[in-house]
């Protein structure tokens, strides 16, 4: 089903995006002659991605998704991580690039990016998502559009308790504010403890130096916290004794609970969503291999569970091993669809205990004006009996 | 170069899953990289403001002087006020009438930002979004006591300033609190 690449060429031409497909690959190629008795082009300074494969983020004018759905494993080609960005992708010159740390601090210092790679380094894989993930507004909708705001690389750089203590930090300091050097000077408040757990400062993502679109030449690395503190194009570090309430900690990422409004919400609660089989995909009776990816920011995946029967119960699912901390981790579950029409659904169960919770879990926690950030309910497939796949939404307004 | 992921793989976490480094016991004092920071470039980049007004720089401006430049400069893209337009604009609305009025419909500086200070941050560090950081300082002054007067919290003739834009009270303030979700099974 999800086989050779001819299987994919004829999937991908039944969906959408099947114009796209015939436009960008020539009709040689596609017909392209026996490839035994043709010799191919020679070794080159770049590799390619194959002329039939046509993986894409989507966009929209903020942001662009990760195709979970077209994906194997955990890593998320750094082509295709996702984006989200408030003033466009600067170009930074890495010759001229410093950072500042400075306020409550014994010695204020500037480091270049040579300085930061010869500190002790650190490579650590890990997820980053966006605490705007969650879309639920019909049926149609393909995990990438559900909630491909998350992305997972193998980041390298130095920790940032390295650079702490590298310049002193005061005991009094308990927050300290990340900026960014793009056009939006993007800046978030962030508790020190944080720094000293495990936040780092990278400068590479998948083996090379990270990609513009992910904060080129460094940015902040905050493992589990929502993707908007880990600032990109990362210039300047001020330590301090409060937050410093900036636009992106007030107006935005907080959120309705009941009566108040949360603010300072960082760890990312577990989640999983199930990419096969997923809309627009359409199966056939028989055996089905259910594949997903949970993740939570709080540690590590424990279990994840599958219903196939709409919710009433529950088989654990295999976890694709390494499961790391703070990190996508693949899970199957081998399942015989019987073609009558059920949902299949997927909860995540992290180390501190904790279980993904139905959308009408968090309307009992947060009340009916929650929404727009932290959003991780279970995400509900309908197989229907011709063997289609629909999302599920749940209304709760 | 991979040595601390290994060795972060194999570690233990505790229940707040804190990454356990590599010994550091051995390390110098200091490894004498990077250069101390002089004040005349940290005061280049030091641009932000903090509720307690530590940031704000000198100068002044009101809501009548505001008026005129968020016409010429802003006008375009967040519109005049928080009635829907015939057109979709670039920018989101930033002013209610009323600062009561039903944040679960708008949510404006009015009646959802906690702190006036940063309405002179944000503005000064990123507006006009299409040509950022070209504001001079009164101008902000005067753009904030506007957006301020707009949405009913000052009077037109209250001049914003160092002193006084830190003791502005902003109606959602009192909605906000601080995250109380922690590590374990409940959902909050
Ligand atoms: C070219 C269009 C454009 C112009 C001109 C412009 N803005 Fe904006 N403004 C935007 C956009 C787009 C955003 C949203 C940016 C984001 O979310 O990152 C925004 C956001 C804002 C916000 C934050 C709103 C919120 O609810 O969080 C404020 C305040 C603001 N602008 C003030 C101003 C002021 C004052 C001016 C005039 C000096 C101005 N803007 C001129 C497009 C514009």
């Amino acid at each position: 089903m999800l086989g050779g690449a001819a299987t994919a060429a004829v999937m991908l031409f039944k969906s959408s995006y099947g114009k796209m497909i015939q436009a960008a690959i020539p009709e040689s190629v596609l017909q392209s002659a026996d490839p035994t008795k043709t010799i191919g082009p020679p070794p080159g300074e770049i590799g390619t991605r194959s002329a039939f494969e046509h993986v894409v983020k989507k966009t929209s004018d903020i942001s662009s998704r990760t195709p979970l759905q077209d994906l194997y494993g955990v890593i998320t080609p750094s082509d295709l991580h996702y984006e989200r960005h408030h003033a466009g992708v600067p170009v930074i010159d890495p010759h001229k690039y410093e950072l500042l740390i400075h306020g409550m601090v014994n010695k204020p210092m500037v480091f270049t990016l040579a300085d930061l790679k010869r500190f002790p380094s650190v490579s650590r894989i890990c997820f980053l998502e966006c605490s705007g993930n969650f879309r639920n507004s019909k049926e149609t909708l393909t995990p990438q559009e559900i909630c491909g705001l998350t992305s997972q690389s193998e980041w390298t750089g130095v920790m940032l308790s390295t650079l702490f203590r590298e310049v002193g930090v005061q005991p009094k300091a308990s927050w300290f504010l990340a900026e960014g050097g793009d056009a939006a000077i993007m800046t978030r408040s962030i508790p020190v403890k944080k720094a000293w757990d495990d936040a780092m400062i990278v400068y590479a993502q998948n083996g090379e130096a990270i990609r513009p679109e992910q904060g080129y030449p460094v940015r902040l690395l905050l493992p589990g916290w929502e993707g908007n503190t880990s600032v990109k194009w990362l210039r300047r570090l001020e330590l301090s004794d409060q937050p410093y309430m900036t636009r992106e900690e007030t107006s935005k990422y907080t959120y309705a609970v009941k009566d108040s409004i949360r603010q300072f919400s960082f760890e990312m609660d577990a989640r999983s969503i199930i990419t096969f089989p997923a809309f627009p995909q359409q199966v056939a009776k028989g055996w089905i291999e259910i594949r997903g990816i949970a993740w939570s920011g709080w540690g590590k995946i424990v279990k994840v569970e599958i219903s196939t029967d709409a919710g009433k119960t529950w088989q654990a699912a295999r976890l694709q091993e390494p499961v790391l901390d703070k990190a996508h981790t693949g899970f199957r579950y081998l399942w015989q669809w019987n073609g009558d029409t059920t949902e299949i659904m997927s909860r995540a169960i992290d180390e501190t205990g904790y279980t993904q919770p139905t959308l009408q879990q968090l309307v009992n926690a947060r009340g009916t004006d929650m929404g727009g950030y932290h959003m991780n309910p279970i995400t509900a497939w309908v197989i229907q009996r011709d063997g289609k796949v629909l999302f599920k939404p749940e209304k709760w307004k | 170069m991979l040595y601390g992921y290994m060795l972060c793989m194999s570690c233990k976490h505790n229940s707040n899953s804190t990454m356990v480094l590599q010994d550091t016991a051995n390390w110098p004092a200091t490894f004498g990289l990077g250069r101390p920071a002089t004040q005349a470039e940290i005061a280049k980049l030091d641009i932000d403001v903090r509720p307690d007004g530590k940031g704000l720089p000198p100068g002044a401006g009101d809501a009548i002087t505001g008026k005129t430049i968020y016409m010429a400069k802003c006008a375009a893209c967040h519109g005049t006020g928080a009635e829907p337009m015939d057109v979709k604009l670039p920018g989101p609305a930033l002013m209610n009438d009323s600062a009561g009025a039903d944040r679960n419909k708008l949510k404006t500086i009015g009646n959802y930002w906690p702190y006036a200070t940063t309405i002179f941050d944000y503005v000064r560090r990123t507006m006009p979004y299409n040509a950022p950081g070209t504001l001079t300082d009164n101008e902000v002054y005067s753009l904030t006591a506007y957006i301020l007067h707009a949405s009913n919290i000052i009077t037109a003739q209250t001049v914003m300033n160092a002193a006084s834009l830190p003791k502005v009270t902003m109606p959602a303030k009192k909605l906000f609190v601080p995250d109380n979700r922690h590590a374990g099974p409940e959902v909050r």
